[in-house]
């Protein structure tokens, strides 16, 4: 199917269609699970009170900010390597949408984290290991994006921002390893949704009510059909500026 | 590649950082004058001071990374060298490495030097200076290492200080908490495996990244 | 084959922004041939010349080169600090050459101001420290941009004659050109 879609007539064909769906869709279960989770579910008292309904945003944003950065190495890849131009836009497409969920991630988390997970902790945002994962993760979006910025032509600064991608991507995981080195003490409980390589669950720990989880989950699918929404989004202007700096290039010819 | 082209490139690159910096005199003072400002800025409680001291030679450490390195480059590709480098095809990576390692020697490696003198300083105790002096000497080469690709990377760009600091920073993350680790636990600790992993990964991947970065530039 | 040529580019193109500067150019430098690449400003002739150096990557087309080649750049390649003996010393090493420098500089008319640093040299004493790369080191095929750029009459007929002596032994020369120059061409491309 992607390669369907790198013919970029092919791909206005169907972006045209996909965005309005993608963004209806993803709005309705946004809304269904922000609608659960802020007025429906019970408030769970060791986990917050009312502050862990942060929660319906906040872990749906750290799933998807991970993969968005993957997703921004992945185009970059393929961009690199098979110059395929509609890689290059996707790339840069995903870069300021990222950004924007890491920051809705730590700002949640950061809320969230006001009074969660026990009592007296006061080093919350700057004490806490994954949120500091997550704000590394939006300088690494950040710093792409201004090297992008800064080099003159569209080219340049296409292979610039490839190869800072994939040097950022390699180094992800042993930023993630260093900073859970750093602060073993977290306000995360052990990762409850998948417990793969999890430590030992706390003696109070009971696991995930099934009643957040569904809602995490329809957060998750939402947002994710939000975001590619907004990366199509992007994704077609660029195309179109490109179009119109390509008329514009053949005027000057023409004079 | 035989060694005599690395050799001279060495040679030349180190006369360039000596001339352009007034030598090695410039670091070391850089060193010491922020080793001299910590009691300034935190009070004078020996304490204290042998509790966040190391901790601000890091960063100091990181920032002489970064300032020093956004000329090695950008000179390069503005007086042309760097089209002479390139036309030899191959070997730019391997020419940027020795380039940044050279900058790593004359703009960091002071630090390690100077170390039991600001240790001395700042109260740390003195169990602590052997594994202190290795953390700043690996931690300093992984620092230069990536610094050195977002400075290749930005070669083209014309104040390229924060846009550098900017990218080179979150890759700076793990080095850092692994070498502040190890001064503190001591070599029989896993952070210092970690750093020891951190080094030879930058050295293995950030030459690579710079060559590509350069070759770039170069257009 | 007894004429192997020294450079074929097939095809080549460029685009800057949005902007075609140059599509479809061929050219093969056999032994020989002195070839001039002309165009006004902004037409592309350097973008040409280092495509055809390998320094840029050709957004159409490409370049086979048999051998080494010699670069000179509209920048010198000197830093400031170097001396023109330190400088040719420095790539006569990386490149392995041991060719007698102190007989170079004096040709190319450098020797009185062999060791002082460039910063302080003039444009055209630059230039001929530039060109003083040329002789240290025997290659086949010369890609120059603008080598009579800065450089006075004496200069000027010095060069065209180097670039007369390296025909005569079997080299070629791809030059970009904007004025005139004491030289004739074998071959023209006009972009």
């Amino acid at each position: 199917m992607l390669s369907y879609l790198a013919n970029p007539l092919r791909f206005m064909r169907f972006s045209r269609l996909a965005v309005p769906i993608s963004f209806g869709l993803g709005a309705v279960l946004i809304g269904w699970s922000l609608y659960n989770g802020l007025l429906v579910v019970p408030p769970d008292e060791r986990q917050g009170g009312d502050l862990m309904r942060a929660m319906f945003t906040h872990v749906p944003s750290a799933w998807l900010c991970m993969g968005l950065y993957a997703a921004l190495a992945g185009a970059s890849f393929v961009w690199y390597i098979w110059r395929h131009e509609l890689a290059d836009v996707a790339a840069r497409a995903i870069a300021p949408i990222g950004a924007g969920y890491t920051a809705l991630c730590f700002i949640t988390g950061s809320i969230w984290g006001q009074k969660g997970w026990g009592a007296g902790w006061h080093n919350l945002i700057l004490g806490d290991s994954r949120l500091m994962s997550v704000l590394v993760l939006f300088f690494l979006f950040l710093g792409y994006i201004a090297l992008r910025a800064a080099l003159e032509t569209r080219q340049k600064a296409a292979r610039a921002a490839a190869i800072l991608a994939m040097v950022g991507i390699v180094n992800v995981p042993i930023i993630k390893v260093s900073v859970d080195m750093w602060q073993t003490t977290t306000i995360h409980q052990p990762s409850s949704v998948l417990s793969i390589g999890a430590p030992e669950p706390r003696a109070d720990d009971e696991g995930m009510n099934p009643i957040y989880l569904q809602q995490l989950l329809w957060g998750f699918a939402g947002h994710s059909l939000f975001a590619a929404a907004m990366i199509l989004m992007l994704m077609r202007s660029e195309v179109y500026t490109q179009q119109a700096d390509r008329h514009l290039a053949l005027k000057l010819e023409g004079s | 590649m035989s060694p005599s082209p690395l050799l001279s490139a060495f040679r030349s690159s180190l006369s360039e950082a000596w001339a352009s910096g007034a030598g090695v005199l410039l670091p070391l003072g850089f060193f010491a004058g922020t080793a001299a400002l910590v009691p300034f800025t935190l009070g004078s409680e020996a304490e204290l001071l042998s509790r966040v001291g190391p901790g601000i030679l890091w960063l100091a450490l990181a920032l002489s990374s970064m300032v020093t390195l956004e000329r090695v480059f950008q000179a390069d590709l503005q007086d042309g060298a760097l089209d002479l480098w390139l036309q030899d095809a191959g070997s730019i990576s391997l020419i940027a490495a020795i380039k940044t390692l050279t900058h790593w020697l004359v703009s960091g490696f002071p630090l390690v030097l100077l170390t039991p003198l600001i240790g001395f300083m700042l109260g740390v105790p003195p169990e602590k200076m052997v594994p202190a002096m290795l953390g700043y000497a690996m931690g300093g080469l992984v620092f230069f290492l990536w610094g050195g690709v977002a400075a290749a990377l930005s070669a083209s760009v014309a104040r390229a200080g924060l846009l550098i600091a900017l990218i080179a920073l979150p890759l700076y993350v793990p080095a850092l908490i692994f070498g502040v680790q190890m001064v503190d636990a001591g070599m029989a600790s896993p952070s210092f495996l970690f750093l020891c992993a951190c080094t030879l990964f930058a050295l293995g991947v950030a030459p690579a990244a710079m060559g590509a970065a350069l070759r770039l530039a170069a257009e | 084959m007894s004429d192997p040529v020294l450079l074929t580019g097939h095809g080549l193109g460029a685009v800057r922004g949005e902007r075609i500067l140059f599509r479809d150019v061929s050219i093969d430098a056999a032994p020989g041939e002195l070839i001039l690449l002309r165009g006004v400003n902004g037409s592309g002739k350097t973008t040409l010349l280092r495509q055809l150096a390998g320094l840029s990557e050709p957004q159409a087309g490409e370049v086979e080169r048999a051998g080494l080649h010699h670069w000179i750049g509209h920048t010198n390649g000197l830093k400031a600090h170097e001396t023109p003996r330190s400088h040719l010393k420095h790539w006569a090493q990386i490149w392995g050459s041991d060719a007698d420098l102190p007989a170079i500089l004096s040709d190319m008319g450098m020797t009185r101001p062999a060791d002082v640093p460039c910063r302080m040299l003039s444009a055209g004493q630059k230039r001929r420290t530039a060109l003083s790369r040329l002789k240290v080191q025997d290659r086949k095929l010369w890609l120059l941009d603008e080598p009579f750029n800065a450089l006075d009459t004496d200069g000027q007929a010095h060069l065209a004659e180097m670039i007369e002596t390296h025909r005569a032994a079997g080299g070629a020369v791809i030059a970009a050109l904007h004025g005139t120059a004491p030289v004739s061409a074998t071959q023209e491309v006009v972009l």
